[in-house]
């Protein structure tokens, strides 16, 4: 395999797991802001019909993305009104929800089914395209691709440099202190788990019209609960989410190109490694694993500066918002 | 009513006399009901700025409800607050301070896992002030209450009580008139509440601001306040200048007070734990190795500031943290491999201070909660029998409830006499932490009553409390703790509440 | 009681009812016709009651296993997985362990509880002593269930004649399970199902088990310090509902179909969790509910057979009839969340 081939990989991982990326940072920005949309895997498979269909009949890629966002805010404001007003249980609601998105796409799409579509154009990026290495990568891809990288830096930047960054993690971690100093914690809890749920929408059609282009009954089925494992293993920063997306990517890559070296191994083995990964990798982030290793961790390096200790135990597991899951009474 | 907070700010001496007149606080027939509970019995009263008031009551008299309504928290069900003769309608705490009220919460209300200074800015108006600029105002203001705060710290690494005075200093700068401090001197150090009336003194004297103490410590409010007023069971009993003789306060609080029972010595010379250079780990703090020794009937007082290291202790005792170094001794056996269900088996019972989140179950029933702890064997439970031994156990215990009826529906004090109804009979050692925190005088002297009958059986007691007096009054023997640090252990009668808390602030 | 509050438990029924009748008129499908062949698809002939009846066993199978786990406060979303390993290990005893008449199928059935109880203390150790929610471990193990399966039709298991990667070869008659009627239906299966589930109603109200359980869902830290050692507990209540999901597994495979097949399960573990959250937990309506859901869902896949619109429609059915039971199903909680609104409105 020579350099032009591996750069080639790179870049495919990266268009692979973009759809990855933006589901996992509006996962994390609803759940920062204290509401856990367990549908993801129903509204993913919902708006990237909806986003495929809305494409083809209307030929705009622009309304496709639209009408997959409108999909995936319903599917979270439903979740958010459940829990928020009726106070129902997010896990339950999230649940249903997923179940429900599956079964209203694969009726809905019976129709559309394997049809030749719409499909987002590549867009080199001049200039940047013919940096050595680099431009391979990532500036000779799409539309999707850009958004992707560009949302990373965005919500990072907003969740942990701006004001409304500070009050939407407020809403997740103590929406009583939010409260007492004027957050409207309802509405914000609102407003980013629709914003988070339409992230997740365009993150569906991102499969139907550029990664994985078309529709077929469950096209994308398993990527929303991956996406919600990724957010735990991203420890809720969209940046460490981004790299675990990047990382689920590569398996897969990886299976496919270890499956053309030895074809005697069986598809399935491959096929299985997004799930072993999955479990390995939350059995290394859960505290449960990690604690009990930095118990026994050598005296020494356990009187290590306090600023080192809280780095490294931040990279092993990270806590989830303190008040995720959980209403507050405004009065 | 903004104008007049910023003026406030400035040394101009004309605007912060006009301040002072706008701000004199009135309470009108404040009525506010939980269910069948009246916490607020049309309470009248009149805080007047540049004063420093004393609320005083027992716990349940109605002091938080009253101090959650003038700061916008609650609302009342009927009265009206008045700043500055002008009617005010609180619908949320932001609004209140937007007015001049700040209130002060016993617990800190921030947010642990953030900065300093994100606490700082979180509801803050943005008026364009950049991170940096925010940081260096806040710095400013730290300096001018002495208090030593770094805005880039976490927020979870400072202290109780400088959590406070960050919240402080939020209330202040978010333009706070009106001071209320609800029981701040709870788990703070000696140095920090020094530091801390130092600057409730400045802010009445020197700034004209009405500071509001809620408190049940006649010491402090005797030390600082220049007036009290005393609620007892949601009414308004009565007002006093201070200082002034203890017992008139005590009597306006309490009705008829029975005198506590002279306490018996009761060591018996029989071994009951013994512990040899313990030493406990977490991930906050390294407990160093600890030796203490406790007889059977004896009752050992753990003090120190929260966070010292005799929780850990506890915990350890009772097996739910593993001892990193060092080896325990029950009954003269050592324990190796010691653990929780072990120490269930040996006699070793422990009450954790949430009676709600360890110890019952929201959601069971009294009857549910024999039927989990008895120990009869067999796959069925057997109903009827249960149901009579909540019964029994509810006239033993005077416990105020039905066998049907559901834990998390009883009073405090009803609950924790029902965890006490719970533990097994013959215990060898009884393990507590705050044992009486939020329960009025009656049940703390119904449990120490009880534990004292324990005691007689031979069962050690090892706790740990906040309230030094009760640390000092209830116990054979004390151990004192700094930082994770035993820092001495003396005999209870060689020493009094104020000795102890001179000894936990000087070791800061 | 208003009039409003009366007819109140109807209205999610008739709300999912007018979901998939705007559905089916989008379609251009008469609701009428369609609805027609459903209530025919499942109640038509009897024989197609006595295959309600067949789906119906492990679906109850498995929600009352359900039942126990939720008690325990777990979500065992990885119940999909412990039916296909069930019926795993029920087709390698009825393939490969050739036994006396009156053993082959006892032990078949023993191997399928043992295979889904295995599956299920997997999810269930990867929680108590990994911290991974049971939501995803038990997610993956799913997945990996089914990839195992794929595995073994495609594989070692394949049939003789050879590439076919729909299922297993036919099991030998000795080794399934005696049909009622020339149906889809083991009379056998129902009876067990029928003792599974008053096992676990007897267990659930009147066990010491059972309030152990119970006090560590409400609150597993003070049932702890109560003395209930919560991993254990934790640990038996999935092997339990693990080895009734197997259970239902081996059903399937041993009478429903003759062989391993690429989806044995078909997704009857999601809906077991359906069943149980339709019925809020409650021990009388789950065997109601897992009918109702059993006969909607026979009916639509005859619905399939006759106008070609996908048998999901039995799924969006019972799917928006669980949400709008979740949302709105209580009354007084309903009234009591928009009047608190109101009033944080007005004041």
């Amino acid at each position: 395999m020579d350099s032009t081939q591996l750069i080639a990989i790179f870049g495919s991982i990266l268009l692979q797991s973009a759809p990855l990326i933006i589901a996992v940072c509006g996962e994390t920005i609803s759940e920062r802001a204290g509401v856990i949309n367990l549908s993801m895997d129903g509204s993913l498979l919902l708006s990237a019909l909806a986003g495929f269909v809305a494409a083809l009949l209307s030929g705009s890629l622009l309304l496709g993305f639209v009408a997959a966002a409108a999909v995936g805010a319903v599917f979270a404001l439903i979740v958010a009104f459940g829990s928020l007003h009726l106070r129902q249980n997010q896990v339950a609601i999230g649940f249903v929800l997923a179940m429900l998105g599956d079964s209203l796409s694969a009726f809905l799409g019976q129709s559309y089914t394997r049809m030749p579509g719409p499909s987002v154009p590549a867009w080199h990026i001049p200039v940047l395209k013919d940096i050595p290495v680099l431009g391979p990568i990532f500036f000779r891809q799409d539309a999707v691709v850009y958004f992707a990288l560009l949302l990373v830096a965005v919500t990072w930047w907003f969740l942990f440099r701006t004001r409304a960054g500070l009050e939407l993690r407020s809403a997740g971690e103590r929406p009583e202190a939010a409260f007492t100093r004027g957050v409207a914690v309802r509405k914000l809890r609102y407003l980013y788990a629709v914003l988070g749920g339409a992230l997740v929408g365009i993150a569906g059609a991102a499969y139907s019209l550029d990664v994985k282009i078309g529709w077929a009954e469950g096209h994308t089925r398993g990527m929303g609960w991956i996406a919600l494992a990724i957010v735990i293993f991203g420890g809720w920063s969209p940046v460490r989410g981004a790299l675990g997306a990047v990382l689920f990517g590569a398996t897969k890559a990886l299976a496919t190109v270890l499956q053309r070296s030895f074809p005697q191994v069986a598809l399935v083995a491959f096929n299985a490694v997004p799930w072993l990964l999955m479990i390995v990798v939350l059995l290394l982030v859960s505290g449960k694993l990690a604690a009990p290793l930095l118990a026994r961790a050598p005296a020494t390096w356990r009187r290590a500066p306090a600023a080192w200790r809280r780095t490294l135990r931040g990279l092993l597991q990270a806590a989830p918002p303190a008040a995720l899951g959980q209403p507050l009474d405004e009065q | 009513m903004l104008a007049a907070a910023h003026a406030a700010a400035s040394t101009d001496f004309f605007l912060v006399y006009l301040a002072n007149i706008i701000m004199q606080v009135q309470l009108n027939t404040i009525h506010k009901q939980f269910g069948s509970l009246v916490a607020n019995d049309e309470i009248s009263v009149l805080f007047e700025p540049g004063r420093i008031y004393g609320l005083l009551g027992e716990n349940g008299a109605g002091k938080s409800t009253l101090m959650k309504i003038l700061s916008g928290y609650q609302r009342p069900d009927r009265g009206e607050i008045l700043l500055g003769g002008a009617p005010q309608h609180f619908a949320s705490p932001r609004q209140a301070l937007a007015a001049g009220v700040g209130m002060l919460y016993q617990e800190p209300l921030d947010v642990p896992v953030f900065t300093v200074l994100e606490n700082y800015l979180l509801g803050r108006a943005a008026g364009g002030e950049s991170p940096r600029q925010a940081a260096r105002a806040l710095e400013a203001l730290a300096q001018r209450y002495g208090f030593d705060i770094d805005p880039h710290e976490h927020t979870s690494e400072l202290s109780m009580g400088e959590r406070q005075q960050l919240e402080l200093l939020r209330l202040l700068a978010g333009g706070a008139q009106v001071l209320i401090l609800d029981e701040p001197t709870t788990g703070i150090s000696a140095e920090q509440k020094d530091i801390l009336f130092a600057s409730m003194r400045t802010l009445a004297r020197e700034e004209g601001k009405t500071l509001i103490l809620v408190s049940h410590k006649l010491d402090e409010v005797q030390e600082l306040c220049d007036y009290a007023f005393v609620l007892r069971k949601g009414r308004l009993v009565g007002g006093l200048p201070l200082p002034c003789p203890n017992q008139q306060l005590v009597s306006l609080m309490f009705d008829e007070l029975a005198p506590r029972p002279a306490r018996r010595q009761l060591g018996q010379h029989a071994p009951a734990l013994s512990l040899q250079s313990v030493q406990v780990h977490t991930g906050r703090l390294e407990l160093e190795p600890v030796s203490l020794q406790l007889q059977a009937g004896q009752v050992l007082g753990l003090a120190g500031l929260e966070g010292s290291g005799q929780e850990l202790l506890l915990r350890a005792c009772a097996g739910l943290l593993p001892l990193s170094g060092g080896s325990l001794l029950l009954g003269g056996e050592s324990q190796p491999d010691w653990n929780y269900p072990l120490a269930r088996q040996h006699g070793v019972a422990y009450l954790a201070a949430g009676r709600l989140e360890e110890g019952l179950v929201a959601g069971l029933t009294l009857t549910e909660h024999m039927a989990l702890v008895s120990h009869t064997h067999g796959l069925l439970v057997d109903w009827p029998q249960n149901r009579k031994l909540a019964e029994q156990h509810i006239s033993t215990y005077q416990v105020v409830g039905q066998p049907e009826s559901y834990i998390e529906n009883l009073s405090g004090g009803n609950q924790q006499r029902f965890l006490f109804a719970m533990l097994p009979q013959n215990l060898k050692l009884i393990l507590m932490e705050h044992p009486t925190r939020g329960l009025d005088i009656r049940s703390t002297d119904w449990i120490w009553e009880q534990l004292d009958q324990r005691r007689a059986q031979g069962t050690a007691i090892l706790f740990v409390s906040a309230d030094l007096d009760e640390i000092a009054a209830r116990s054979d023997q004390i151990a004192v703790f700094s930082g994770g640090r035993l820092l001495r252990s003396l005999p209870a009668a060689e020493t009094s509440a104020d000795e102890l808390g001179h000894l936990i602030g000087g070791a800061l | 009681m208003s009039r409003l509050e009366r007819i109140w438990p109807l209205l999610p029924g008739l709300a999912a009812l007018l979901v998939t009748t705007l559905l089916l008129l989008a379609m251009g499908t008469s609701p009428i016709d369609a609805y027609g062949a459903m209530w025919q698809g499942a109640f038509g002939t009897s024989a197609r009651v006595y295959s309600v009846l067949a789906f119906l066993v492990p679906l109850l199978l498995a929600a009352s296993g359900l039942l126990l786990t939720f008690k325990a406060g777990l979500w065992n979303i990885g119940i999909e997985g412990q039916i296909i390993m069930g019926a795993i290990a029920a087709s390698w005893v009825a393939l490969r362990v050739e036994l006396p008449a009156g053993l082959q199928i006892p032990m078949e059935l023993a191997a399928a509880m043992a295979g889904g109880a295995l599956w299920a203390a997997l999810a269930g150790l990867l929680k108590t002593r990994g911290g991974v929610h049971e939501i995803f471990g038990g997610l993956a193990l799913n997945n990996l269930a089914i990839l195992f399966t794929n595995y073994l039709i495609a594989g070692p298991w394949q049939p003789p004649e050879g590439g076919s990667f729909r299922g297993t070869q036919p099991f030998g008659a000795h080794a399934l399970l005696p049909l009622f009627e020339n149906s889809r239906l083991s009379l056998l299966s129902l009876v067990l199902a029928v003792l599974a589930f008053a096992g676990v109603a007897l267990l659930l109200t009147n066990s010491h088990w059972g309030l152990r359980l119970k006090a560590l869902g409400q609150n597993a830290r003070s049932a702890f310090l109560l003395g209930v050692s919560s991993d254990r507990e934790l640990l038996l209540a999935m092997a339990l509902c693990g080895a009734l999901a197997g259970l239902g597994g081996g059903v399937r495979v041993l009478s429903w179909f003759d062989s391993l097949r690429q989806s044995i399960s078909g997704g009857i573990g999601y809906l077991a969790l359906m069943v149980v959250l339709l019925a809020g937990f409650r021990l009388a309506l789950t065997p109601l509910v897992a009918f109702f859901f059993s006969a909607v869902l026979n009916g639509s896949i005859t619905l399939q057979l006759r106008t070609q619109l996908h048998s999901a429609l039995g799924d969006i059915l019972t799917g928006v009839l669980v949400l709008l039971v979740l949302l709105f199903g209580n009354y007084a909680r309903v009234r009591r969340a928009f009047r608190r609104n109101r009033s944080s409105e007005n004041g």
